[in-house]
């Protein structure tokens, strides 16, 4: 028992510090916040999804494409759930290209529900060339194709249900965006172009600061007050909610789905257990009439 | 095919006639219900089942996939998209799919280390051992092969570290490498041609695992005590024994098996792939995925290249040598107290070259690479022989049998009725 929880207390040790070498290395650790997705029964906020959309739309969709996704995903199922009238309003808002016509002319049309949400420029080369030379990415996927290690050996465990942590995508979306600083350390020189982030790898991003507090206007409540602060911390949550439920949009399905799996999967075990252990039960002490030639082994 | 008798009686004169022209009731009769089971089985013994079940889980949610995918430099990374976000539970799909690799390979790792701990590699088994090895190696390509097709960053840097080690072998790796890549660099015609070869190969898994069980049903399953089967005493029919113990333990592993699929389905894989392959950006960190993580480790363990390469295909090849290294008499590491301890030295050994593997290759790493790895071919190469000639090994049972019920212990009658192991039970 001591032997065991001097291990325990090696293995915990050996994490801790494990964590501490990695924070030195690469730039502070996000911190770990609370998300309405995560866990075994998480699912999405829907007035969450839909204000994450509006600063999608208000504020990255001016450099940053979502190619993946499709008006008509907003009103599925587990997603922000806009009406079809709201998502056709929506989507009427843009002018798409289409064409050729019979004519062979492209020609201007209003966007509808199938179309995807428009990119804000014609190619990756316009894109880099309006960002000083690197195109702004894409942001479909942008919560699962962002990560950061915790060091250590906390990947034992982490996958785990209850005490698991794999929210480390969003985290550091959620970080990176409250993590602009005016004033670098001292011993930091920004070059032209970039931007002091405390947890952007290297610290020098080219993304200026693109939030903060009282820049998007949230929808009111019925009573005049706003429902949730309008604050760069209440927008860098809604958005990292959003590009999740982009990222991953059969998220709660998956779950629903999964939970149901798994339950059946255990019941149908603990059947089969009673089962093999009935059949099992007749094997007594000896057991009889094996066909001799059956078994020739070495 | 002398091995194949069979207490077979077909019954039906459809049964008669079919069997007089090809015997394959029988045979399966003979491998799947009479065949002689040992009565000892631990639960190691189901990983056979289980991988046989996520071979078939791979290939049905493989050709599935394929139906959707397009194995195209351009429209790889967003046909993978497509499937995860428009075709019905395609997401489902998918996911099974990539994280059955990894399934697939918990379990065949775990029949691994049974192997090689209740000693089943050696005589009379070295054929079905090897074949085994041959299989596990086709697993490693196809693997290798089908973590390529998102052609996500890490598809992409994987790819190009992986084929690039190739062209250190001397004199063909340079035409190996062209060949490969279907012209100078990782690109549209590389993935077009890992496509096929990832399709191809799970099929030749396929063949290899039915000359694999051909080859368990001629010598019999080893088991804990390591020594034979000696009487019917000893043994149960495969079915219902062996059966409902394998299929509880298949629904027990594909219970954990959903829980990676819909609760943690991105935990094995990586970030870097999803973002769509760049050839101008190299990513900070290529890693493979965690089950080749070993190899990786020895193969940055050797400054040399082409020692990297020899070295990192050796840990796989030097598996199959095994029988003949191994110069105990005694099979099962339950009767070698000397072996025992080492053989769990290679254990710990090769988890951590598998942490080594995911680690940067710099300082105290690669050090430790280096010591894991000498000792990783020193199990085989020093301990296997020498342990084998000096070990005095614990007294075995007289059967298995006694092993089960103690010596001496008379027993009383067992419950099942006489002749049911002979004749199909008719029972439940």
């Amino acid at each position: 028992m001591i032997r065991t929880r001097a291990l325990v207390a090696a293995a915990l040790a050996a994490m801790l510090s494990g964590t501490a070498a990695l924070a030195e290395d690469h730039g502070a650790l996000p911190p770990r916040e609370k998300w309405t997705f995560s866990g075994l029964f998480g699912t999405f906020d829907q007035a969450q999804l839909q204000r994450g959309y509006q600063v999608y739309r208000e504020v990255c969709s001016n450099c940053h494409s979502m190619n993946y996704v499709r008006f008509r995903n907003l009103a599925e199922e587990g997603g922000p759930d806009f009406s079809e009238s709201q998502v056709k309003a929506l989507a009427a808002e843009y002018k798409v290209k289409d064409g050729p016509n019979d004519a062979g002319d492209m020609f201007e049309r209003p966007g509808r529900a199938a179309d995807k949400l428009p990119a804000p420029f014609p190619n990756d080369q316009a894109a880099a060339a309006a960002n000083g030379g690197k195109a702004p990415p894409d942001l479909s996927l942008m919560a699962k194709a962002r990560t950061f290690a915790r060091g250590g050996l906390w990947f034992l465990i982490d996958w785990l249900p209850f005490i698991g942590y794999t929210e480390q995508g969003p985290d550091y979306i959620h970080a990176l965006l409250n993590g602009y600083e005016e004033n670098p350390p001292k011993d930091v020189t920004v070059p032209e172009g970039g931007h002091y982030n405390a947890y952007y790898p290297g610290h020098i991003i080219a993304m200026p600061k693109p939030l903060s507090d009282g820049q998007v206007t949230y929808p009111k409540a019925a009573d005049g007050n706003p429902v949730v602060p309008e604050t760069l911390d209440q927008y860098s949550r809604d958005i990292t909610a959003f590009l999740m439920w982009t990222a991953e949009p059969h998220l709660l399905a998956r779950k629903q789905l999964g939970l149901r799996a798994i339950l059946f999967l255990l019941a149908l075990a603990g059947l089969l257990y009673y089962v093999k252990k009935k059949v099992w039960s007749d094997v007594g002490g000896e057991t009889h009439g094996l066909q001799p030639e059956l078994h020739k082994t070495g | 095919m002398s091995a194949h008798a069979t207490t077979y009686v077909p019954k039906s004169r459809l049964a008669k006639w079919f069997e007089s022209r090809l015997p394959i009731v029988g045979l399966v009769h003979s491998s799947f219900i009479a065949f002689p089971v040992p009565r000892n089985l631990n639960y190691f013994w189901t990983f056979g089942a289980i991988l046989v079940a996520m071979l078939a889980s791979q290939i049905v949610t493989g050709v599935w996939l394929a139906m959707h995918y397009q194995p195209s430099g351009t429209e790889a990374f967003n046909s993978v998209e497509h499937i995860m976000r428009d075709v019905n539970y395609g997401w489902l799909l998918r996911y099974m799919h990539a994280n059955g690799a990894s399934m697939f390979f918990i379990a065949v790792y775990a029949h691994m280390f049974r192997n090689l701990y209740y000693g089943s590699y050696k005589a009379p088994r070295e054929v079905l051992y090897i074949l085994g090895v041959i299989i596990y190696l086709l697993m490693m390509a196809t693997a290798f092969l089908g973590y390529t097709l998102p052609w996500g960053q890490m598809s992409f840097w994987g790819a190009t570290v992986i084929t690039n080690i190739l062209a250190a072998i001397p004199i063909v790796g340079d035409t190996i490498q062209s060949l490969l890549w279907g012209g100078y660099s990782v690109g549209n015609p590389t993935i077009n041609r890992f496509f096929s070869l990832h399709y191809l190969l799970p099929f030749m898994i396929a063949g290899v695992v039915v000359l694999h069980v051909w080859a368990l049903h001629v010598t019999g399953q080893n088991n804990p005590t390591g020594i034979p089967i000696k009487s019917g005493k000893d043994a149960v029919p495969f079915t219902p024994y062996a059966t409902i113990k394998d299929v509880f333990a298949t629904v027990v592993f594909f219970a954990f098996f959903a829980y990676w699929i819909f609760l943690q389905p991105n935990y094995l894989g990586h970030a870097d792939n999803y973002i769509p392959a760049n050839p101008g950006v190299t990513p900070a960190h290529i890693v493979p995925e965690w089950y080749f993580l070993p190899f990786y480790a020895i193969l940055r363990a050797v400054p040399d290249k082409l020692g990297g390469v020899i070295l990192m295909f050796g840990a796989v090849i030097i598996l199959a040598l095994a029988p003949w290294l191994d110069t105990s008499r005694v099979r099962s590491a339950n009767y070698r107290p000397i072996y025992r301890q080492f053989f769990w030295v290679f254990i710990f050994c090769c988890f951590l070259l598998g942490w080594l593997g995911s680690k940067p290759p710099e300082g105290g790493y690669v050090l430790a690479a280096r010591i894991a790895t000498f000792y990783y071919f020193a199990h085989f190469l020093i301990v296997m022989p020498l342990v084998g000639l000096f070990e005095t090994p614990k007294p075995l049972p007289g059967s298995i049998l006694e092993s089960v019920t103690g010596p001496g212990k008379q027993v009383g009658s067992s419950g099942m009725p006489a002749g049911a192991a002979a004749a199909p039970p008719t029972k439940g």
